[in-house]
């Protein structure tokens, strides 16, 4: 073997481990990714422990502290029936953080799914799909998740996911039937034809790995609107059980008190919302500027 | 060409020592090193090199205009005496608005898509402060500079609706505009076919000699620098290594680098069976990369110990010829880079090398619809190719060379009535109605690697799913199999788990050879395999492809638009125009001629490294539109001989049939043989 070559071989893997180590190092000075993962990996950590770390019990009433201010004992204070607010804020995490997750999951897994498709084929089929997804974007999502739990008398958390779910689909498909025309042009896709390679194949192991980028950064973008959405479903009263430990439930129970200058049983849940949404956008930030997508 | 020295004492433009960088994830990385030049007021100065020697760069230089995460790190940029590194950016911009302008690779890009073309050329008079209508008719003015014929249908149209020459034409014309001292042109032409490419060459060159204009032109052609300068520079790894008046530094290189590059292009007169491609060993250097000595020494096969540790100065070694290298003296002498014979493939039993037919294509054709009109983009090609033998297909863009490819290769479904036949075995039209062997059989190698290689894959997934599929061996063997086929390319074991995108070009294009020969192929198709990567890197893979046929008598179908490489390769060779075959022959018959018209112009335009002077045999106006054909010759209205040969009659009425004119030599043509051989002496 040619020495030349050989250098060039080391060459190559010493460049594959310096071009993620230079990735990593823009990523640590990355401000909006370092916040987002702070404050992301605190709801994390509550989600996990939560229930260890809650001062009080999510359902526990003490009739001696009803609609008191935030104070040493009671960080958050306490609402109109002597709940612990930054204990419910805590305990609440978990719902919120699963809920959001696996609807954006499965809105993406769907999504991509028929986006390769449409992308990969073209003709009536896109057609025909393209226009339906359209006609659904058309309609404002939450109007269509309070119809859809509605209907199907479905006000659970299962249900809201798959609601959420299905109302995101469309968004990501597009993202990724944009990619996946760009991507069903180039040669690998006709060099992978002539190895008798099947279609399935060809979409999921050749196409699918080429379009992850968008797929990720959408999915990041979605999660943080899942999360409103979520939150907003709750304080409707369609997403989950009233009297659960859940930020968009813990406002619509309170946010009357309002009027009475008691503002913290609302503040903190919104708070949080906010900051649990703000943070995972920020990671995609992030995640855009150093991937340079 | 001699409107070299004018005696203005200051230059047009003078680079000291400039050194450019890019911040590329976040650390910078040095991509120009001291270079320093001089452009004379009206001279025509050259740069060359390979990709990511900072050709561009340069050029982007000379008028301050770097992309974000570029800077000037030292050195000055004079313009005219005035230092641009120093001015405000105002002071720039008015300097690009009134003295400087630059022109593009790509013609389409650079103009806006949703503004006509007219409107586009004017708005370049309206901010020199012209009124309205006086833009206009000074926009008319300038496209008429540029030769364009029918201006005011021109203005009317949108980008999209230009040919790419007539683009040029319009981005020249803007660039001219405001009467530059200074035209920075950045690879004018390489994106266009080669006839038009000349007629853009011709153009710029009447029009510096109507103008005086000074002129940075940007290559990677040496043929076209040759053409088009009076002095050149030759680039690599970002530091000028060699500088001379053109005809004297390309007839006399002093720098093993510019050495080597003149002699891996494939020239004239050399051929597969007579003549090994010398190459550059190694490849070039990656952005940013430190150096101690001399930028070229990991790869000089002159080099000691002296050259990899201190920087060689620019010496003299002739009148205005300067070269970097401490070994100046006996570079011209250098010895020649042969590789010996290193490709293995396929373990496949060598075929004898006979006569026999490998494949016959009868009657080959392919009609698309386009907004509802069919267009023939192939039409009738009958062809055959022979067992260990090389078809080269040449033709400008729009001829039907990759369509022919697809349609071989099953990719694209042809007409009814076409015939492929593998071997006495009739193949069907699709993809999917053909079985495995006759899918192995027949492969391609790609234009682009970059595309072509899945770059989430690694090099052994890419090459041994090709061998799972084709050969139906197990995931373990077939891993086995494309290592060995890997190593039989040269591509080194370490690499195997790399990704594309850490191969440099040529390796990535030795992992898509490795790929198509997987299945054993009898005939693999090459689509413009060397024409994204740089001469040196070209040469080896070309020597490659030789290597492999001579071993396992693997035939090739050869679509280049580079005439001396499908000469070099080619035992026969067709040209293709509008779908249409207009001369087959044996590759010294088609060069040599007596040629069918279209080739004559064809090999007429390419521009000559060795200067010498071909009488240029042009074509008029673009190609038509396979969606509406001339009548009778499809060359008739753009045919360079029609004009006088007695038969006009004939050529605008009747299609003429591709006839044998010696054994051996189809020409499609009216005018007779003895009559052509007489006006092509």
């Amino acid at each position: 073997m040619n020495p030349k070559d050989s250098d060039l071989a080391t060459k190559a893997n010493l460049e594959r481990a310096q071009i993620r180590k230079e990735r990593m190092g823009l990523l640590k000075k990355n401000k909006a990714f370092i916040v987002g993962s702070v404050i992301l990996s605190i709801w994390v950590f509550f989600a996990i422990f939560g229930n260890l770390v809650a001062p009080f019990r999510a359902d526990d009433s003490d009739y001696d502290f009803v609609s008191s201010p935030p104070s040493m004992a009671r960080f958050f204070g306490t609402d109109s029936s002597g709940q612990d607010v930054f204990s419910r804020v805590i305990i609440g995490t978990r719902l919120i953080l699963v809920m959001s997750f696996i609807a954006t999951a499965l809105g993406t897994v769907l999504g991509t799914s028929l986006g390769l498709v449409s992308g990969y084929f073209k003709g009536w089929f896109d057609t025909i799909l393209m226009r339906l997804l359209e006609a659904i974007s058309a309609i404002p999502a939450l109007i269509i998740a309070l119809l859809a739990i509605a209907a199907l008398d479905g006000r659970s958390p299962t249900m809201t996911v798959f609601v959420i779910a299905f109302v995101f689909t469309p968004n990501i498909a597009r993202t990724v039937r944009a990619a996946v025309l760009g991507e069903a042009e180039l040669e690998y896709v006709a060099a992978a034809r002539l190895r008798t390679e099947r279609t399935p194949h060809i979409l999921f192991r050749e196409i699918l790995p080429n379009v992850l980028p968008p797929i990720i950064v959408e999915f990041t973008v979605r999660l943080g609107y899942a999360i409103f959405a979520i939150a907003t479903l709750s304080f409707l009263g369609a997403g989950v059980e009233f009297g659960s430990p859940n930020w968009g439930t813990q406002i619509s129970e309170n946010w009357s008190s309002i009027f009475n200058n008691q503002w913290w049983p609302t503040a903190f849940p919104a708070l949080a919302i906010a900051s649990l949404a703000v943070s995972v956008n920020l990671i995609s930030d992030g995640l855009l500027e150093v991937f340079e997508l | 060409m001699s409107m070299t020295q004018t005696n203005s004492p200051i230059p047009a433009l003078e680079l000291r020592n400039l050194d450019v960088a890019y911040t590329v994830r976040g650390i910078d990385r040095q991509v120009l090193r001291d270079i320093s030049l001089t452009i004379a007021t009206g001279e025509s100065y050259g740069l060359v090199g390979e990709s990511g020697c900072g050709k561009s760069t340069a050029a982007f230089a000379a008028m301050r205009y770097l992309p974000r995460n570029g800077k000037i790190t030292g050195g000055s940029i004079l313009f005219e005496g005035n230092d641009m590194v120093a001015m405000s950016d105002s002071q720039v911009s008015d300097l690009r608005k009134s003295a400087i302008s630059m022109v593009y690779q790509n013609p389409i890009s650079a103009l806006n898509p949703t503004i006509r073309i007219g409107t586009q050329v004017a708005e370049v008079f309206r901010l020199a402060g012209s009124s309205r209508n006086d833009a206009m008719m000074l926009a008319e003015q300038a496209l008429n500079q540029v030769r364009i014929a029918d201006v005011a249908r021109v203005m009317r149209r949108y980008p999209h609706q230009l040919s790419g020459g007539m683009a040029q034409r319009v981005v020249i014309a803007m660039a001219l505009a405001s009467n530059p001292r200074l035209l920075v042109m950045d690879e004018p032409t390489t994106g266009l076919d080669a006839t038009v490419e000349a007629e853009v060459l011709d153009l710029v060159r009447e029009l510096r000699r109507e103008t005086g204009t000074a002129v940075l032109f940007i290559s990677h052609n040496l043929g076209v620098i040759r053409h088009m300068c009076d002095r050149v520079g030759v680039l690599y790894a970002g530091a000028l290594v060699e500088q001379g008046a053109t005809a004297n530094l390309l007839s006399e290189p002093s720098h093993p680098y510019t050495v080597g590059l003149l002699r891996c292009i494939p020239r004239g007169g050399l051929h597969k069976n007579t003549d090994r491609l010398e190459t550059i060993p190694g490849t070039p250097p990656p952005l940013g990369e430190h150096f101690d000595g001399c930028v070229f020494a990991a790869r000089c096969s002159l080099a000691d110990d002296i050259c990899r540790t201190q920087k060689p100065e620019m010496v003299t070694v002739g009148d205005q010829h300067v070269a970097r290298c401490f070994k100046h003296e006996q570079a011209p002498s250098m010895p020649r880079a042969v590789e010996g014979l290193t490709a293995q493939s396929s373990g496949r039993a060598v075929r004898p090398h006979t006569t026999a037919n490998l494949l016959n294509i009868d009657h080959l054709s392919k009609v698309f619809t386009q907004d509802g009109h069919a267009v023939t983009v192939v039409n009738d090609v009958t062809l055959h190719v022979g067992v260990g033998e090389t078809l080269g297909l040449v033709g400008e863009s729009g001829s039907g060379k990759t369509t022919i490819a697809k349609l071989i290769l099953g990719l694209t479904n042809s007409e009814t009535g076409s015939r492929l036949v593998l071997e006495g075995k009739d193949i069907a039209a699709s993809l999917s109605k053909r079985d495995v062997q006759d899918v192995g059989a027949m492969q391609i190698v790609f234009q682009n690697p970059d595309q072509a290689l899945n770059r989430r894959h690694s090099v052994t997934r890419i090459v041994s799913r090709a061998v799972e599929r084709l050969r139906g061996l197990s995931h373990a063997e077939s891993d086995d199999r494309a290592h060995e086929l890997l190593a039989g390319m040269r591509v080194e074991a370490s690499l195997h788990s790399a990704r594309p995108a850490q191969l440099s070009g040529g390796l990535k294009q030795r992992v898509a050879i490795s790929r198509a020969f997987a299945g054993a192929p009898q005939l693999v198709v090459c689509d413009e395999p060397t024409s994204a990567l740089d001469v040196s890197v070209q040469a080896t893979i070309l020597n490659l492809l030789v290597d492999l046929q001579k071993q396992d008598g693997t035939s090739y179908i050869f679509i280049s638009h580079d005439l001396g490489v499908v000469r070099y390769i080619s035992d026969r060779i067709a040209v293709l125009y509008l779908g249409r075959i207009m001369e087959l022959g044996s590759s010294e018959t088609v060069f040599n001629g007596p040629h069918h018209p279209y080739t004559e112009a064809l090999v007429s335009s390419v521009p000559a490294i060795d200067g010498s002077q071909r009488v240029r045999v042009r074509l008029g106006g673009d190609i038509p539109s396979p969606a509406n054909p001339p009548t009778g010759c499809v060359l008739n209205p753009r045919c360079p001989r029609i004009a006088g040969s007695g038969v006009e009659h004939l050529c605008t009425s009747v299609e003429p049939d591709l006839k044998e004119v010696e054994p051996g030599h189809f020409i499609r043509c009216h005018i007779p043989i003895d009559q052509l051989r007489t006006l092509q002496k």
